[in-house]
């Protein structure tokens, strides 16, 4: 072939390559959000709806008790008392609960707060509806503040029946810094 | 967070533990070469099937060599200079496909299994929050039976003292961060036979019982292992995991374990230690936990300077040496030797608020230490080193403080 | 343009000097660069690798900070994989491929200038944090996270030369991707008229197939190093649970680029020891065809695989089964290679050969590295390997034992070609033999620690872990001065001191790069040869 055919056949190949090449640096980018609706829809990391559930139970399974368990646990950099009025609660799936949680502030300045959710089994997640929770807003603590935060879910009445005991879990966060820089 | 009491309990129960173990847990009988069955039924499991593959593996990887070999004997070119041409034949190409497929799926089934049995951890009588700091754990009893309220939870450091760990041979150039450079050309004292695998508060569990861990991280991934029980899980800041054990009766003693995720500096120096008790040990013994726990802390003076900085020289190594360096030297926390913060008396206030509430990097020890600690390190790192700035702290001020 | 002039019909010399090195287009020009470049990462990783022996050499802490210990376990890693291995690859592929299929060179020489200049430079910026480190600039300095970098640890705590490191790392990638489309254009589009696809040298075939996975996944690595930089300095929460991210998000996006990644550093290897086994048992590659669909599905099945290095983040069983099975799949395919190697090994008249040993060699601890990933393989036992010496073992036998030695045995084989003389015989034999006892002192023994339960990336360990260190820590002294002999044979051959070697270098050789003059010409096949 000439080397002219040649050079042409070289930079279609090449830019076939290339746009390949920068499609797949596009899809580690697409990973992220392909991974939170996996986890969305598979419950599989245990993460938890981040917005309140709008409609009520369908109803509620009598004849079944579940288990479900609250621990809290201080990201770095959170040095106030984080905890949960009660450790567990026997719930019927479709029965609204309410569990108080508390955040204090020891220092001398305020902050801000976002704490985390996380499920385990991470299947139950999906099951698991929140009509109110501090963990969908950033909370401040002003300094010295204790605060009371309510969360108040039910288990969907569709939780697979060898799910018995679920532990829900709370990391707080301190995202003062973070809050700062994003409204600089 | 009652150091003496505990200490005295401890010592108490684990005399009480060691004339009633009918087996010796040491962990020097382990074998050296092979994985060890542990004390649990899924790691007796997990080990048996760590035996059948590694027959399988055995027997596929000397039948390839020992063709090969073969080969390289009676077809070397002195012994068949005549080579023959065949290089194709569908059914071998067929054969060594199936073959190995099949053995994978026999393989498979028992893997399935044990991982499925793995995956359950309902119905557990004690549930313990193991959360992995850098560098050590803290173990939180949740639930125990009928008990939602426990509320004991404690810090679990290496007990190794440092002068076994730092034997340093060269000073300076590549060992740039100043610890225990004193140290060098001095004699080193012999390592304690559990050297690394030592922590000063171990997890106490029950055997006989299904105990559930709920494993989370406050700063960066750990893991949580303890081969004799089987089972590791990944601790993961903003996350939890489960997993479980049932170390059975009979099978009581000391279990050691470590982190097993890359986590910084002190990787290799936050060990696991689990004793195993019977049950009626474990019951007592979490009720004299919850009973200090409720407890006011003990805020006894301390009689003179001397007292403070025995006790703490002992806290400053274990909780504060990691990040403070061995002699007050700094790292990745601030020095102490010769700073202003630590002889200005200025400061003292804010030195002990910095200990109870912490400050950017700094954890907040009120939570770890109990105010009578707090109070001697403070007093040891006023001064020690050279400081010497005369200041001695009591657990009351520290508890006015808070 | 071309003419078929015996002689050289060039009325300009070629240029020599610095000029030469740096702007050269000339594939055989660019390979050599890239192949010194890999020796010398090989040996500045194998030294960080003695730091590491040498405080390991005994319980306690001797030499350095644990903190210096970490980053030594760090960038020993990255210079290896990315630094050694991938380079030396890259090398051979530029030297052979275009005289293996009959090209005059690479289709882009002057990207290939480009892919390769990059390298020095993303080093440099490497390998100065650690050159700080060691002289106290900071602490720490340079990275410490593993080459594996796992976030939290890497984007929130990692020390101030991540950024370089990020910055390194894409350096690196883009080299790799212009490489690899290099790879791809010169084997579609200049092999000789007649040299059909299944006609191609399986070296061609398992290069052309690594390309591919080094366009699928490099620039997946760019990505996670981009998310990365952006948690670290731009307000994102990719891998920060505070902001709603999830730290097992960076695994799940590292490893799947890591998992065909290290297949990308094994099937040139494959394709190196198809050369040479047929070569020395003086018969035909066995099943050349099979070992084609092998390798493709060895690349295929690579992509997922990816969570069985994720086995204990806490994923539900759905996930840990479905990893697990894939994983065990894998080594079907490779299985057929290493069998189809056996067979042409059997039956053949052989002679051993410096190459030969080094392929051999690699066939046996290629596959014990191989079996103890099926081990590794099955989940709940994975659950007692995991992070243990054991996968150290596992992935030295088949990373050094098998890549690295692979690459030795091609230099063996390819130096006459490449240099003109043959390389010196007793210090090859002297290399090899002290390499193969050395790998397996120092590789060996970890399978022992690890199944004890030894953790990986410790800086210190319990007691009785002390004895088998001891030995591996010599066998790695032991395995580093070894490669100095390696040197000698190169310095030789590159000084032409050696018995000068004809253009069939070795009796059963065949192919096209046999076919022209030892040491190649700076120009070949620039006139296509006809292929039948």
């Amino acid at each position: 072939m000439s080397e002219q055919n040649l050079q042409q056949r070289n930079q279609r190949t090449l830019r076939k390559l290339l746009i390949w090449a920068v499609a797949m640096f596009g899809f580690a980018f697409a990973m992220v959000p392909f991974y939170d609706v996996i986890c969305d829809i598979t419950g599989l990391n245990g993460k938890t709806s981040t917005t309140a559930s709008t409609e009520g139970p369908s109803q509620v399974v009598e004849d079944r008790t579940v288990t479900v368990e609250f621990i809290t646990q201080r990201g770095e950099g959170v040095n106030g008392d984080f905890t949960s009025a009660t450790r567990r609660v026997e719930v019927h799936p479709g029965e609204i609960t309410l569990v108080n949680f508390f955040a204090s502030n020891p220092k001398s300045s305020d902050i801000i707060t976002q704490s985390i959710p996380s499920v385990s089994p991470g299947e139950a997640a999906r099951y698991l509806h929140k009509t109110q929770c501090f963990c969908f807003d950033q909370q401040s603590l002003a300094a010295g503040e204790r605060k009371e935060m309510p969360m108040i879910f039910y288990l969907d009445p569709e939780l697979p029946r060898h799910i018995n005991t679920l532990t829900l879990s709370y990391t707080i966060f301190d995202v003062t810094d973070r809050v700062a820089a994003t409204n600089k | 967070m009652q150091s003496t009491l505990f200490h005295r309990a401890a010592v108490g129960l684990t005399s009480l533990m060691i004339s009633g173990m009918a087996v010796a847990s040491d962990w020097t009988e382990r074998s050296n070469e092979n994985l060890r069955p542990g004390v649990t039924g899924v790691s007796q499991e997990v080990y048996d099937l760590h035996t059948t593959i590694l027959w399988i593996v055995t027997i596929i990887g000397l039948l390839v060599f020992g063709l090969i070999l073969v080969s390289m004997i009676r077809h070397r070119r002195s012994k068949n200079p005549n080579p023959s041409t065949f290089h194709e034949n569908v059914f071998l190409e067929v054969l060594w496909t199936v073959v190995p497929f099949v053995i994978l799926i026999a393989m498979a089934v028992p893997a399935t299994r044990v991982l499925i049995e793995l995956d359950d951890s309902s119905k557990a009588e004690l549930t313990v929050k193991v959360t992995g700091h850098r560098w050590k754990w803290e173990y939180e009893y949740l639930t125990y039976e009928d008990d939602n309220n426990i509320g004991v939870s404690y810090m679990s450091n290496l007990a190794t003292p440092a002068e076994q760990i730092n034997n340093p041979v060269l000073a300076g150039g590549l060992f740039p961060y100043g610890t225990a450079q004193d140290a060098v050309g001095s004699e080193f004292p012999e390592k304690d036979k559990n050297y690394n695998l030592e922590a000063d508060k171990p997890l106490v569990l029950p055997s006989g019982q299904k105990v559930r861990f709920l494993i989370t991280a406050a700063d960066v991934i750990h893991s949580f292992w303890v081969p004799d029980f089987g089972g590791k899980k990944d601790a993961i800041p903003g996350f939890v995991n489960e997993t479980w054990t049932v170390v059975p009766e009979g099978k009581e003693g000391t279990y050691y374990g470590q982190c097993a995720e890359l986590c910084g500096k002190n990787h290799a120096f936050m060990p696991i230690e689990a004793e195993v008790v019977s049950q009626e040990e474990f019951k007592t013994w979490l009720a004299e936990k919850k009973e200090e726990a409720a407890a006011a802390p003990d805020l006894t003076p301390f009689a003179d300077l001397d007292e403070a900085m025995e006790l703490g020289e002992q806290t400053y190594a274990g909780a504060c040496a990691v990040c403070h360096g061995n002699n007050g030297e700094g790292g990745v926390g601030v020095a102490f030797a010769g700073s202003d913060f630590a002889t200005n008396e200025e400061h003292l206030d804010e030195h002990i608020d910095v200990l109870i509430n912490g400050r950017a990097a700094m954890p907040a020890f009120g939570a770890q230490l109990s105010p009578r600690e707090i109070a001697a390190v403070v007093t040891y790192e006023r001064n020690a080193w050279g400081n010497d700035t005369g200041d001695l702290i009591q657990p009351q001020d520290v508890q006015d403080h808070e | 343009m071309s003419t078929a002039a015996a002689h050289d019909d060039h009325h300009h010399h070629a240029p020599t000097g610095l000029k030469r090195w740096l702007f050269s287009t000339n594939h055989k020009d660019i390979g050599t660069l890239y192949l010194w470049f890999s020796f010398a990462m090989f040996l500045a990783g194998g030294l960080l690798a003695m730091v590491i022996r040498t405080e390991l050499l005994e319980p306690g802490m001797q030499f350095v900070d644990p903190e210096f210990f970490n980053q030594m376990t760090t960038v020993h890693g990255l210079a290896m994989v990315f630094g050694a291995v991938m380079p030396g690859f890259v090398g051979l592929a530029n030297w052979m491929i275009p005289l293996m299929i009959g090209a005059p060179d690479m289709a882009l020489p002057r990207m290939n200038n480009w892919s390769f200049w990059i390298l020095p430079f993303a080093f440099l910026i490497l390998l100065s944090s650690v050159f700080m480190s060691a002289f106290g600039a900071g602490n720490p300095a340079a990275p410490n996270f593993g080459w594996t970098f796992y976030a939290p640890l890497s984007t929130e705590y990692g020390p101030a030369s991540t950024d370089l490191f990020i910055l390194s790392v894409h350096m690196m990638g883009i080299s790799s991707i212009m490489g690899a489309i290099n790879v791809i254009v010169t084997v579609f589009n200049l092999r000789a008229p007649g040299m059909t696809l299944m006609k191609m040298p399986l070296f061609v075939w398992t290069w052309l197939i690594t390309a591919f996975l080094l366009i699928a996944v490099m620039p997946v690595l760019a990505g996670a190093v981009t998310m990365m930089l952006t948690d670290r300095h731009f307000g994102t929460s990719f891998f920060n649970a505070a902001g709603g991210g999830d730290p097992v998000l960076f695994q799940h996006v590292f490893w799947f680029f890591g998992h065909p990644e290290v297949y990308i550093m094994i099937l040139p290897a494959f394709g190196i020891i198809s050369a040479i086994i047929p070569t020395f048992a003086r018969k035909p590659l066995f099943g050349y065809a099979s070992m084609v669909y092998a390798t493709a599905s060895i690349a295929l099945l690579s992509f997922v695989v990816w969570a069985h290095h994720m086995f204990t983040v806490g994923m539900p069983l759905a996930g840990t089964l479905f990893f697990m099975y894939m994983t065990m799949l894998i080594s079907v395919p490779t299985g057929v290679k290493v069998f189809n190697w056996v067979a042409t090994m059997w039956r053949g008249s052989m002679t051993f050969e410096l190459p030969m040993k080094w392929a051999i060699a690699f066939v046996i601890l290629f596959t014990c590295g191989g079996l103890s990933g099926l081990m590794l393989a099955i989940t709940p036992v994975d659950f007692q390997y995991h992070d243990t010496y054991f996968v150290v073992a596992h992935f030295h036998y088949v990373l050094v034992s098998g890549a690295v030695f692979s690459m030795f045995a091609a230099a063996y084989y390819w130096l006459p070609k490449w240099s003109g003389v043959m390389p010196n015989k007793l210090l090859g034999e002297l290399h090899f033999w002290s390499s193969l006892i050395s790998v397996n002192l120092l590789f060996f023994p970890m399978h022992f620690v690890g199944l004890a339960g030894m953790p990986r990336r410790y800086a210190d360990y319990a007691l009785q872990f002390a004895d088998y260190n001891f030995w591996i820590s010599i066998g790695g002294f032991w395995f580093g001065l070894s490669q100095l002999l390696f040197l000698a044979v190169c310095v030789l051959c590159a000084m032409k001191k050696g018995e000068k070697a004809p253009a069939r270098s070795w009796e059963g050789a065949e192919g096209l790069e046999w076919e022209v003059p030892s040491p190649a010409p700076f120009h070949t096949y620039d006139t296509p040869p006809v292929v039948k």
